[in-house]
């Protein structure tokens, strides 16, 4: 027997390669990290674990700066040394290994001192898509954080000590598209049918179909049926409480079909009616967060640079004020339920077709500004995308890591006092890793380094000296005190490892602008197995 | 000269190299396990005797051997049967192109031990079911890194299967190898200790997996409206009636020529039927029902579980009670919370388990409440009883001539068939390594009237 030949072409090697992951971000996002390039200041277990999950993926280039020997500690805790690395630049050594993993990424080492490159050439870091630094002083913290502010570079401040650790990502603005959040609204506007579905509805009568029909009838034609039916005798008005939820339910339950012996028939188009009831009679309405997006300042004053996404925005609150008639473009996409083929598929072409026509105006209001503004087109398939998201589109705004390091009497203090008066122990995580770097940057090793035992009173003070700045008063009890002392400054891999499989997934996020990142910082404590994020 | 070289090296665990660790296992905390006793001696028990069992070369295997090598484990192994592919680079850092085709479990442990002097990890390239008790009751852990829910189940029986009681029963807790399980899917994950025996086994919470997402036949046959609608009617039924290549070639998701075919079938059906979106991606999503995977959430799960097996082997901190979960989706977010053992556990319960059905119910009746009860969900049970002395097979599906002797035993009741209020049944499942005996409780059916 002759083999056939499916004349389908085979998938790329690349496509077979990123397969896992194109399923969780699509060619588009596998693009966008095909052009990000990441910058990692000082190659620790922390950094090259980060790298790691950065490259693995296809991240487009890679650039290591780092100025430091490895030492022997280094090879025992960092997979990406050898033996033979002992001596030479932790850099370029990293990067050799790194690199390994695939070759698709392109890599540079640099092995200059962070700080001489900030204050010689601080222009190096324009060209990053972020910078990801482990193991800094408090000092150039400080000034690479407020640098990369002023640039617009994003930046992700990493630390693992013990069984501690914590990422802080700063980032002015990250506007999000495609949040692929859990549970969408479905948003079938039920409540304000466009003509085409309306008049499908109409042609519905559940009472005159046959047994094998009245099966086949889509849940939203059930639950149409059953307000309309409701609203006979409720003036018209949209079923809302519970108790009026409750009462379609009953009209449902009167559709389903009886046996001869009064016995309702099990028809599961209808149980799917019944159980939508709670969440598909939800009426159309403008989220009060998309809302504000679209009336905030960036997106009412635009200006020659203003970026596509705020161009997009203004189109879009120009289409709500207009056409939209206050409801945000329609998304396009039925769920699945129980139906004839037929009755599926016409209804889910309305929808679409619905979906592209208010997408279509939407995109007419982004080429005019664009022509107003004269800046640079955005495509109709941007556009398309962005309408369909913009029930759940999300805005980030930062804050500034040099901003946080001035306690005083800003509202980070009294943010950070909040939580102690808890009192939240991931809180405390946070000021003992702030305050270890106090110390480090007074006597130039970490608390506890060669004895824990003598170095407890003395990150006690700098403990002391940031609650002050705080105005809290002293913790009660030295316990973490002491245990950060035991830790000596020691890197654990695990603990790494673990922070740095998270922190990748940040760098990933920003740079293919889907998914939430962590607003704004993240601590990890290995030992309870606890973590928490706080917005500075 | 050579021989004094020898003799002033120091010993592995008082290397340099080893300083990060070291301060955590010679140091001790505030907040310590309380049988804690900081020493050199802890880095030399978990460098030179503690034994470690990876299970899985996978997306987390790969990280697990990492992770453990670098926190000074040495006398590792690593069971997989699996061989390299392609799409596994993106995630299985251990590998590259030229290792296509090779054994997970080999490739890994070479290039670990290659990288890190002084570990002697040990691959087994074969199915965990091909090893008997003598070998997995030579580890002080286990960690598992299975994409497989039965697989996870077989090896949570297996060493619930090594305990041992003492007279007053009362476990021996010499006899507790802990199951260190890890978990990924997507960008979410979760991470667990299990205490064979004293905590929750993986058969107590069962109902923590979510149910495998199926289409019903008449919807894939008569009324599809998705394109996995199309692409399963093709895999399910149109393959069988077509057989492209011949009689004897089954469908396989990993052969690009049947994916292709099966992607243009399924286009076809779908034209047909007016759907959209049929899809190659989709269509081999579906064959092979893909989890996407994806580099970060591997090694955040896998170095949770290292970092447990680190605390288990060194009592330098207490372990997470007990199971964790992670989802990176939005932020990035965890949950640790106490899984409860559950009483009357069919695995880890040490007690008979009974099994209540009504007096006059078929043999199908237990065969279906040992696939869907939650108490069991086996895959396919084969059932024997003891008559009179002797074995006899009620139904077994897994050896097709006796599943066709005993077919038509299902429909019989079951006190046609010898069991009675008490009796015990014998149930085999590929989610169990060892036969579980079950009491048969026999009730009156209950009349609903009698209750007013
Ligand atoms: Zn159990």
């Amino acid at each position: 027997m002759a083999s056939p030949s499916p004349k389908s072409p085979e998938q790329s090697e690349k496509n077979k390669q990123y397969d896992r992951q194109l399923r969780l971000w699509g060619d588009h996002g596998q693009a966008a990290l095909e052009n990000g390039h990441i910058c990692l200041i000082n190659a620790t277990a922390l950094g090259t674990e980060i790298l790691k999950s950065i490259v693995l993926p296809g991240v487009g280039a890679i650039t290591i700066v780092d100025h430091n020997i490895v030492a022997e500690e280094d090879i025992g805790s960092n997979f990406f040394l050898d033996c033979s690395s002992k001596g030479l630049n932790r850099g370029t050594e990293t990067l050799r290994l790194l690199l390994e993993l695939n070759p698709a990424v392109q890599g540079h080492a640099v092995q200059e001192p962070t700080e001489q490159i900030l204050q010689e050439n601080p222009d190096f870091f324009k060209s990053f898509s972020i910078v990801v630094a482990t193991s800094l002083g408090e000092k150039i913290i400080q000034d690479l954080a407020q640098h990369l502010w002023d640039i617009n570079v994003p930046f992700i401040l990493c630390r693992s000590v013990g069984f501690l650790g914590s990422f802080r990502i700063q980032i002015k603005e990250h506007a999000i598209i495609e949040t692929h959040p859990e549970n969408e609204q479905i948003g079938l506007r039920l409540d304000v049918p466009f003509p085409a579905l309306a008049q499908y509805l109409d042609t519905f009568d559940i009472d005159t179909l046959d047994l094998k029909d009245h099966g086949q009838i889509p849940w939203i034609v059930i639950l149409y049926k059953a307000v309309q039916k409701w609203q006979l005798s409720n003036q018209n008005r949209w079923p809302m409480s519970r108790k009026e939820k409750n009462e379609i339910k009953e009209i449902i339950q009167e559709f389903i079909r009886k046996d001869e012996n009064g016995i309702p028939i099990e028809e599961e188009n209808f149980e799917e009616a019944l159980r939508a009831v709670n969440t598909a009679l939800v009426p159309t309405f403008l989220p009060v967060k998309i809302q504000e997006l679209l009336y905030c300042s960036s997106a009412t004053n635009l200006t020659k640079d203003s970026l596509p996404f705020w161009i997009m925005c203004s189109a879009l609150r120009n289409f709500i004020e207009a056409e939209g008639k206050s409801k945000l473009p329609l998304r396009g996409v039925l769920p699945d339920m129980t139906s004839s083929t037929e009755h599926y598929v016409k209804l889910q072409s309305m929808y679409r077709t619905q979906a592209v026509m208010e997408a279509e105006i939407v995109y007419r209001k982004v080429q005019e500004i664009v022509a107003q503004l004269h800046c640079e087109s955005i495509s109709e398939t941007e556009v398309k995308l962005f309408c369909r998201h913009s029930h759940d589109l999300h805005l980030i705004k930062g804050s500034n890591i040099a901003m946080e390091y001035q306690l005083g009497s800003n509202s980070v203090a009294s943010y950070i006092a909040r939580y102690l008066e808890e009192p939240d122990v991931m809180m405390v995580h946070y000021i003992l890793l702030r305050a270890a770097e106090i110390f480090r940057s007074e006597h130039c090793r970490a608390p506890g380094e060669w004895e824990p035992e003598a170095d407890i009173a003395k990150l006690k003070t700098c403990v002391s000296r940031l609650l002050t700045d705080i105005s809290c008063s002293p913790f009660p009890k030295d316990d973490h005190i002491h245990e950060m002392c035991r830790y000596g400054g020691a890197e654990i891999h695990s603990v790494s490892a673990f922070l740095g499989g998270c922190i990748a997934q940040e760098a990933i996020k920003i740079v293919t602008k889907q998914y939430n990142p962590v607003n704004n910082t993240f601590i990890y404590d290995g030992a309870s197995t606890n973590t928490a994020t706080f917005t500075f | 000269m050579e021989m004094a070289e020898v003799e002033i090296q120091t010993p592995d665990y008082m290397q340099r190299r080893w300083h990060n660790i070291r301060k955590l296992l010679e140091r001790s905390g505030p907040f310590c396990h309380p049988d804690f006793e900081p020493s050199s001696e802890i880095l030399d028990f978990i460098m030179n005797n503690c034994k470690v069992l990876i299970v899985g070369a996978g997306g987390l295997g790969c990280e697990l051997l990492k992770d453990l090598a670098l926190m000074g484990f040495k006398k590792l192994h690593v069971v997989d049967m699996d061989t390299i592919e392609l799409s596994n680079l993106n995630r299985q850092f251990l590998f590259r192109k030229n290792d296509i085709g090779l054994s997970k479990a080999k490739c890994a442990v070479e290039f670990v031990n290659k990288r890190i002097p002084g570990c002697e990890a040990v691959a087994h390239h074969c199915p965990i079911q091909d090893l008997d008790e003598g070998f997995y009751r030579q580890f002080h852990v286990v960690v598992c890194g299975l994409d497989s829910i039965v697989a996870r189940r077989w090896l949570n029986g297996m060493l619930v299967s090594l305990l041992q009681y003492n007279d007053d029963r009362s476990l021996d807790q010499s006899s507790v190898i802990p199951l260190v399980d890890g978990g990924t899917e997507g960008f979410k994950g979760n991470a667990r200790v299990i205490l064979p025996g004293m905590s929750a086994c993986i058969e107590c919470t069962l109902d923590l997996y979510p149910p495998q997402k199926t289409f019903p036949l008449c919807t894939i046959a008569n009324t599809p409206r998705l394109p996995e609608h199309c692409i399963e009617y093709v895999k399910v039924l149109q393959w069988e009636k077509e057989n492209p290549w011949g009689n004897t070639t089954l469908l396989d998701g990993d052969d690009p020529q049947h994916v292709a075919w099966v992607y243009e079938k399924a286009q076809e059906r779908a034209t047909k039927y007016g759907i959209t979106s049929v899809t190659y991606r989709l269509t081999q999503g579906v064959l092979k029902n893909i989890i996407p995977a994806v580099a970060s959430t591997n090694a955040a799960i896998a170095a949770t579980c290292a970092t447990e097996v680190f605390k288990l082997a060194s009592s330098c901190c207490v372990n997470m009670n007990n199971y964790m979960v992670l989802n990176m989706a939005d932020g990035v977010y965890t949950y640790t919370f106490n899984a409860e053992k559950r009483p009357n556990c069919v695995t880890c319960s040490n007690t008979t388990k009974v099994m209540e059905i009504e007096h006059d119910a078929t043999l199908q009746a237990i065969y279906d409440k040992l696939c869907e009860d939650n108490a069991f969900l086996m895959k396919s049970p084969g059932i024997t009883t003891v008559v009179n002395g002797r074995n006899k097979t009620l139904y077994m599906a897994s050896i097709k001539s006796i599943e066709e002797k005993t077919r038509d035993n299902l429909k019989k009741k079951i006190t046609e068939l010898g069991l009675y209020n008490g009796a015990e049944i014998l149930v085999a499942d590929v989610t169990t390594p060892n036969t579980v005996t079950i009491k048969l409780k026999l009730s009156e059916k209950i009349d609903v009237d009698m209750l007013y």
